[in-house]
């Protein structure tokens, strides 16, 4: 049974988000471990399963029997023993190998070229900031990839502005809770370019389900020219484009600006995602939509409607404000 | 005469009178006789598992299918929160004390419960929490709006409970029931150890009890220690939610971590309160239907009590992704691995009773074999969760909602089962009906397995517990439908095991006092017992004394 269920899972190891197919590190190191242990109970299952069918087909009651009662046995001190000890044996061997794994992960020093990433959890999205470039942005996390040869690792400090959460994404590590009024690290490297999928993993309100995660692993140079990008201000060229820059009247003149920063505005709120460079992301609503025109502006329009249980409220915006506020959002490359 | 036979005469003071209903209803509601509150607990427990069940059933529609809108996110939050909380504090709980209630006085020659009143209380003040949890649907804005059941989940983590997060009074409704039903626990704890150290009948010193009452004293000491830091959590929960204390209000500098330390120290040796009593019918059933004595009694007295006490240092094995550090993370993985030592142990002398036996295929045993290998299983995947970098990745996934259905449905209510089957009989005088019992097994066995045996595989897949939809390009689909079908057979079995209850107890064939040719002293009475149990208190020589009595040419007492 536990067989057959590492098989269906190994074959599955290609889905977006198997623990089966790590990319980093600390995923490889998990999954390692992870294959010992399923190795270990599969041969206990194996044994001790047998063993019981064993018993029930050959002892069974049969109409022949002449004796109503077998024979009475009340025990035996050495096979007690035995099935005492070999336990005792495998736990020991199982200990040590977990606790080699939990200091490879937890215990090891931080290289120099480490970057910090600071993340905070929120119902429901993810901000992150990279103190050491001014940057703050929302839900789509990017890392340079690590170079087994030359570690790069990324820390992330994580907490939480309200509830607890849990950042997971399996391929490259396993998961981590982030806690108001507390710091918590893990580390990652994920070591080819490409979208690392992942999600929320602890229950923190309404809209859990849709607090995904997308962590975007980028060459070096590519990562470079990002973090270039990100360090400036928001887009205020709106030559030829006026209806974003009456957009922009809108957003700056409602409560838009309680709630969000766009950098060098005098929209400075810190309850909702950075929106500096919205319109640079694949998604919106924490990876919930696709970004585009008609998904931002039925979400600035009311997104209850789109996901039910977000703190965003409606903004009770006509028509005509909805059309400026859309044309000012996706000029926030 | 033995001691024994002397028992066996007692006179059936069940004489059928046609009684008007409301002094039916009136003398079970006064009722402080432990076979009629055991009784009591028990069918309160079965209405709250259909309802729990119901709950279960909405919610793997809503997962069957990605991106479904059967139910809004709040209603699903809302059902598994229901779910858990009724089935482990209005349906697992009571139902193993109502067997405990029922079985312990008479499996130790005793007349009564040590505090029959107590025990009156302690099941009314748990029913009445039952009724609070639901009265939340009406509760608030309930009438009027779309229901204000809680949605904090089970397990209620600060700060999502406090008032800023959770405002209303489903939260309030949450800590009040679960408060209440802890008071009835720890009663019934008290009550259920003073009956077992000072009711014991002649001649059953500790080292003669039948392993049932063992492993309830067992279970009883643990609900003290357990369940009082819960109840002192819940006071807590409801100081800060009501004085504007900050004990878990996060906002105010108070500690999410703290409520975990103080749930998960009830939470986790929890799981152990409600195996052991199943252990303990496995005890029982294993032996009858081996035909064999207990392999090992020493060993399992010693393995219970050592479940008991290591059980109480594992909690944290709930938090490895909390962050407590390699320190805290190794003590923890090494305390849970620890603890497979002893429940190995169980299943191993289990397996050397049925070794060398005569195994008879009925339908408690069915039941119990059905549980070993579960319970193994459950046992397997409790290992590599013990396996903190493991459990990185695996907690709060759907694999950790396998895990613990294969312990709780797998052992639990499977071995619940078994025993249904075995003491319906003393308990009612009639017989459950076999073919419905066979439908029942075989249904719900299948069921089980489609449901739980695929749900280990999304949780590999990276699919996380308590999310009301996914999208359909993670691949978790199939699965889901699969387990949503299992769901459904299970559904059906159980109906099946209801109507099999109802009909029975009107059309059942007459049981006897002893159907199963057991051992142990319930089945010295009359079936169902008289309120004194036994017309003169027995005496008994050894662990079974029925055995003695049937094979006076080779006693037990010569052999322990």
């Amino acid at each position: 049974m536990l067989g057959g269920l590492a098989l269906t899972a190994t074959a599955h190891a290609g889905s977006a988000t198997s623990i089966f197919s790590p990319a980093g590190t600390p995923a490889q190191s998990i999954f390692s471990l992870s294959m010992l242990v399923l190795s270990v109970t599969a041969v206990i299952f194996l044994i001790v399963a047998g063993l019981l069918l064993y018993a029930i087909l050959r002892y069974r009651h049969r109409p022949t029997d002449t004796d109503r009662e077998p024979p009475q046995i009340y025990g035996s001190n050495q096979i007690e023993l035995s099935w005492t000890v070999i336990p005792i044996l495998i736990v020991v061997m199982l200990f040590l190998t977990t606790t080699r794994v939990i200091l490879g992960t937890e215990h090891i020093p931080k290289p120099a070229n480490a970057l910090d990433v600071t993340v905070v959890g929120h119902q429901f999205w993810w901000e992150y900031s990279y103190p050491k470039y001014g940057v703050v942005t929302a839900n789509e996390l990017h890392v340079p990839v690590s170079d087994p040869a030359s570690m790069t690792p990324t820390y992330l400090n994580m907490t939480s502005a309200d509830t607890d959460h849990s950042f997971w994404v399996p391929r490259l590590a396993g998961k981590m809770d982030l806690i108001p009024n507390r710091i918590n690290t893990m580390w990652i490297d994920p070591q080819q370019p490409g979208l690392y999928l992942g999600q929320c993993a602890q229950y923190c309100g309404t809209q859990h389900a849709k607090m995904l995660l997308r962590v975007y692993a980028e060459t070096p140079a590519g990562f470079a020219a990002w973090i270039k990008h990100q360090q400036q201000s928001a887009n205020e060229d709106f030559t030829g484009n006026p209806e974003a820059a009456a957009g922009k009247e809108v957003f700056m003149h409602n409560a838009c600006i309680n709630c969000h920063t766009v950098r060098g505005t005098v929209a400075t709120g810190r309850f909702g995602p950075d929106l500096t460079h919205l319109a640079s992301r694949d998604t919106i609503a924490s990876g919930a939509f696709p970004n585009n025109a008609a998904n931002l502006r039925q979400w600035v329009d009311d997104p209850n409607s789109m996901k039910p249980g977000s703190l965003m409220p409606s903004m009770h915006l006509n028509q005509h404000d909805l059309d400026l506020i859309t044309a000012y959002l996706i000029t926030l490359h | 005469m033995s001691p024994a036979t002397r028992v066996m005469e007692a006179v059936d003071e069940t004489q059928a009178v046609k009684r008007p209903a409301f002094e039916v209803i009136y003398d079970w509601v006064t009722t402080v006789d432990h076979k009629k509150i055991g009784i009591m607990y028990i069918v309160y427990a079965l209405i709250f598992l259909v309802i729990g069940g119901v709950e279960a059933i909405l919610m793997r529609i809503q997962l069957a299918v990605p991106n479904n809108h059967f139910v809004s996110p709040q209603v699903f939050n809302q059902l598994f929160t229901m779910h858990g909380t009724t089935m482990i504090f209005f349906m697992a709980m009571p139902i193993l004390f109502g067997f405990g209630n029922y079985l312990v006085p008479l499996m130790i020659g005793a007349r009564d419960m040590a505090f029959p009143r107590l025990n009156a209380f302690s099941f009314w003040v748990s029913a009445f929490g039952g009724f609070l949890l639901y009265f939340s649907y009406l509760g608030g804005s309930g009438l009027y709006a779309a229901g204000s059941a809680p949605d904090v989940g089970w397990f209620a983590y600060a700060p999502l409970t406090a008032k800023v997060f959770s405002p209303g009074h489903s939260t309030d409704y949450w800590t009040l029931a679960v408060l209440l039903s802890g008071i009835g626990s720890i009663g019934t704890a008290l009550n259920t150890v003073t009956t077992i150290l000072c009711m014991r009948c002649r001649g059953m010193k500790l080292t003669k009890m039948p392993l049932l009452p063992w492993l309830y004293l067992v279970m009883s000491g643990m609900v003290f220690i357990a369940v009082s830091p819960l109840t002192a959590a819940q006071i807590m929960l409801m100081l800060d939610r009501y004085v504007g204390s900050h004990f878990f209000d996060t906002q105010a500098g108070g500690s999410a971590v703290l409520w975990m330390h103080y749930f998960w120290i009830f939470g986790h040796p929890e799981v152990y309160i409600l195996i052991l009593p199943t252990f303990a019918f496995m005890n029982e059933i294993i032996p009858v239907f081996s035909r064999k004595a207990i392999f090992g009694y020493p060993a399992m007295v010693a393995a219970s009590v050592g479940i008991g006490f290591i059980s109480l240092g594992v909690w944290a094995h709930h938090m490895f992704a909390v962050g407590m550090g390699p320190a805290g993370n190794t003590f923890f993985v090494f305390a849970t691995m620890v603890i497979s030592v002893p429940t190995g142990i169980k299943i191993f002398n289990w397996l050397a009773t049925i070794w060398g036996g005569k195994v008879i295929f009925s339908l408690p045993m069915m039941f119990a074999i059905g549980f070993l290998f579960q319970f193994l299983i459950a046992g397997l995947t409790g290992i590599m969760l013990s396996a903190a970098p493991f459990d990185w990745q695996l907690t709060g996934s759907y694999f950790v909602v396998a895990h613990f259905h294969y312990v709780i449905v797998g052992g639990i209510i499977f071995s619940l089962f078994a025993a249904f089957y075995y003491w319906y009989p003393k308990a009612t005088g009639r017989m459950l009906n076999t073919t419905l019992g066979k439908w029942h097994f075989w249904l719900f066995l299948i069921g089980f397995h489609l449901t739980f045996d695929f749900m280990h595989i999304p949780g590999i897949l990276g699919m996380p517990r308590r999310i009301y939809t996914y999208e359909a390009s993670r691949g978790w689909g199939t699965w889901n439908f699969i387990i949503g079908v299992g769901a459904i057979f299970q559904a059906i079995a159980v109906i099946i095991f209801a109507y099999n209850l109802v009909r029975s107890y009107f059309k059942g064939d007459i049981a006897g006092h002893d159907p199963w040719d057991a051992w142990t002293l319930e089945w010295a009475t009359p079936s169902p017992p008289p309120v004194y149990n036994f017309a003169h208190d027995p005496t008994v020589n050894s662990r079974r004394p029925l055995w003695d009595l049937k094979h006076p040419e080779e006693p037990d007492s010569d052999f322990e």
